[in-house]
């Protein structure tokens, strides 16, 4: 009688496949995964208490560092934040330049994520610079409008801190051109290549049930088959006047969260299509005139929570009356997606916690703060 | 369902429940006694008609200088009413304890973990309450209001004898 023993190996916290500095210790019996501990916290800087001696306006630019593929998502989320606590009025034309910043910024999340994930699989290179590619295109519309690439610092209370320039549009209206090709071309890589799909289908699989228990947002939980998207259930800026789809996954494996992804995307697009054509009747500045900067809000507390392309990004602001909030709390959805990890990954092999791991999509700024 | 709908109907149910309830942007927030906290917060997940199935968020805030000091957040969410409630509880400077949400939402774990690890919130009945962001041999709770901001002073040619002399760097 042949006997196995378990054996505890650890995977990370220096390997290109953890998407950063992320450990996960792995009891294994041969190659079949039995328990699976997530250990993190090395690029921790305390981003919170940070946040606490800085004023509302200072921690603008500390929230693009948080998620650093998506730092339009998460201005929006901190700049709604303080609105709502502090009772902030935005204009319609900022409100459209927004839903445009943090539209594509999903698109760019989404190039980038499934070019990350089919290198997990170990496609080597082509496929993600393939998404590497349009994230670029995406980065120069980002620079036109705020002068910086990835650290945007573009939102400010009230609005956006300048207004579009005139070559955004005509270079955003190129870009939806040719999206379409590469879309289709990202999702062919996967679903018409055998190998990767052996990797993909039925592969750490999240039922639906576990997903909501876990508070699991975003893509995840929309493969899991909850059609639960913020901009649909709980309309924030003006997602009510968009006509757009929030595709759903059937069974919540690896293969369902890229397409919901892919198709993100494409709904993404219908939005942005639809802001180039509303944007010239929309009343108002790029930013509210009565908006003050240095703000200081009533006593009390908000929270206020956006569809980030990774899932539900919230702040919980307390403030004191000072100009600094008293607290500060980033609900990540990086961190809270990564929850169920050792559910998903339980009975599954070595080799399909790295996919396992990138089909979840986190981004270590943001789980480690 | 509205906000005062809501207390009517945990008044009703829990009577001697809640301590405040204040309302702030058009969002409610109870102040419970920590001992109903469990029963309150599985009667709003339950209860068919209220649905706060959803733990979006879950925090602490340090209040130094106030009684109780400290005080825990949770944002309950329900999906299908698309309304939100807080509810807060209180915990004491000497011995910060508060009932675990966790048998109810897995989802706490990590957060009530990363309470506990920034803000020294005990939480009775989780499972493994051991730090998550802080290396492991950390003493004491960084994100309190009373833990002194230090800092580093920056090391130029002519001050970095002086500098390095005071560094805890490793023995050989």
């Amino acid at each position: 009688m042949l006997k196995t023993q378990e054996l505890q190996v650890n995977i990370g916290p220096q390997h290109p496949s953890t998407h950063g500095v992320f450990r996960m210790l792995v009891t294994v019996d041969g190659e079949t995964i039995i328990d699976l501990k997530p250990v993190f916290g090395y690029l921790h800087r305390n981003h919170e208490q940070l946040a606490e001696v800085n004023t509302y306006l200072q921690n603008m630019p500390y929230t693009d560092r948080l998620d650093y593929f998506n730092s339009m998502a998460n201005n929006q989320a901190y700049a709604m934040a303080v609105e709502k606590l502090a009772g902030i009025e935005v204009p319609e034309r900022a409100e459209y330049i927004r839903v445009m910043m943090a539209e594509l910024t999903r698109i760019l999340n989404h190039a980038a994520a499934l070019g990350f994930l089919l290198q997990d699989m170990g496609s080597w290179g082509t496929q993600l610079l393939f998404g590497m590619r349009e994230r670029e295109k995406i980065l120069d519309l980002f620079e036109m409008v705020s002068g910086a690439r990835m650290m945007c610092n573009y939102f400010r209370f009230g609005g956006v801190v300048r207004d579009l320039t005139p070559e955004f549009i005509p270079n955003l209206k190129e870009l939806l051109v040719g999206l379409p090709i590469f879309i289709d071309e990202m999702e062919a890589l996967l679903r018409d290549n055998e190998i990767l799909l052996h990797r993909a289908e039925g592969i750490g699989i999240l039922p639906k049930e576990v997903a909501l228990s876990y508070s699991v947002t975003g893509p995840v939980l929309r493969g899991s088959g909850v059609p639960y998207d913020i901009r649909k259930a709980e309309p924030y800026s003006l997602y009510d006047r968009f006509d757009f789809d929030v595709p759903v996954g059937a069974v919540g494996d690896v293969y369902d969260r890229f397409l919901v992804r892919v198709e993100e995307m494409r709904q993404s697009m219908r939005i942005l299509e639809q802001c180039i054509q509303q944007l010239p009747e929309a009343q108002g500045g790029h930013i509210n005139p009565k908006a003050r900067q240095n703000v200081r809000p009533p006593v009390g507390d908000a929270y206020a929570r956006i569809e980030s392309p990774k899932g539900e990004l919230g702040f919980y602001l307390v403030s004191d009356g000072s100009d600094k909030p008293y607290r500060y709390k980033v609900r990540a959805p990086s961190f809270i997606n990564l929850t169920p990890l050792a559910d998903m990954c339980r009975g599954y092999k070595v080799a399909d916690v790295v996919v396992i791991l990138g089909s979840i999509d986190i981004v270590m700024g943001e789980v480690d703060r | 369902m509205d906000n005062t709908t809501l207390l009517h109907r945990v008044q009703s149910a829990y009577p001697a429940a809640i301590l405040a309830s204040s309302e702030f942007r058009g969002e409610l927030s109870l102040v419970l006694r920590p001992e109903a906290l469990l029963d309150v917060a599985a009667f709003l997940r339950d209860e068919p008609e209220l649905n706060y199935t959803f733990l979006e968020n879950l925090c602490a805030v340090d209040y130094l200088g106030r009684e109780p000091r400290f005080e825990v957040v949770y944002h309950l969410l329900s999906v299908n009413n698309s309304h939100r409630v807080c509810l807060k509880v209180g915990a004491a400077e000497e011995h910060p304890l508060v009932p675990s949400l966790t048998p109810l939402w897995p989802t706490a774990n990590w957060q009530e973990r990363e309470a506990f690890d920034l803000m020294g919130i005990q939480f009775s009945g989780h499972p493994a309450l051991e730090r998550i962001l802080m290396p492991e041999d950390w003493i004491g709770h960084p994100q309190r209001k009373d833990v002194p901001l230090g800092y580093e002073e920056v090391a130029f040619t002519f001050n970095q004898e002086k500098i390095y002399a005071q560094k805890p760097f490793a023995k050989e």
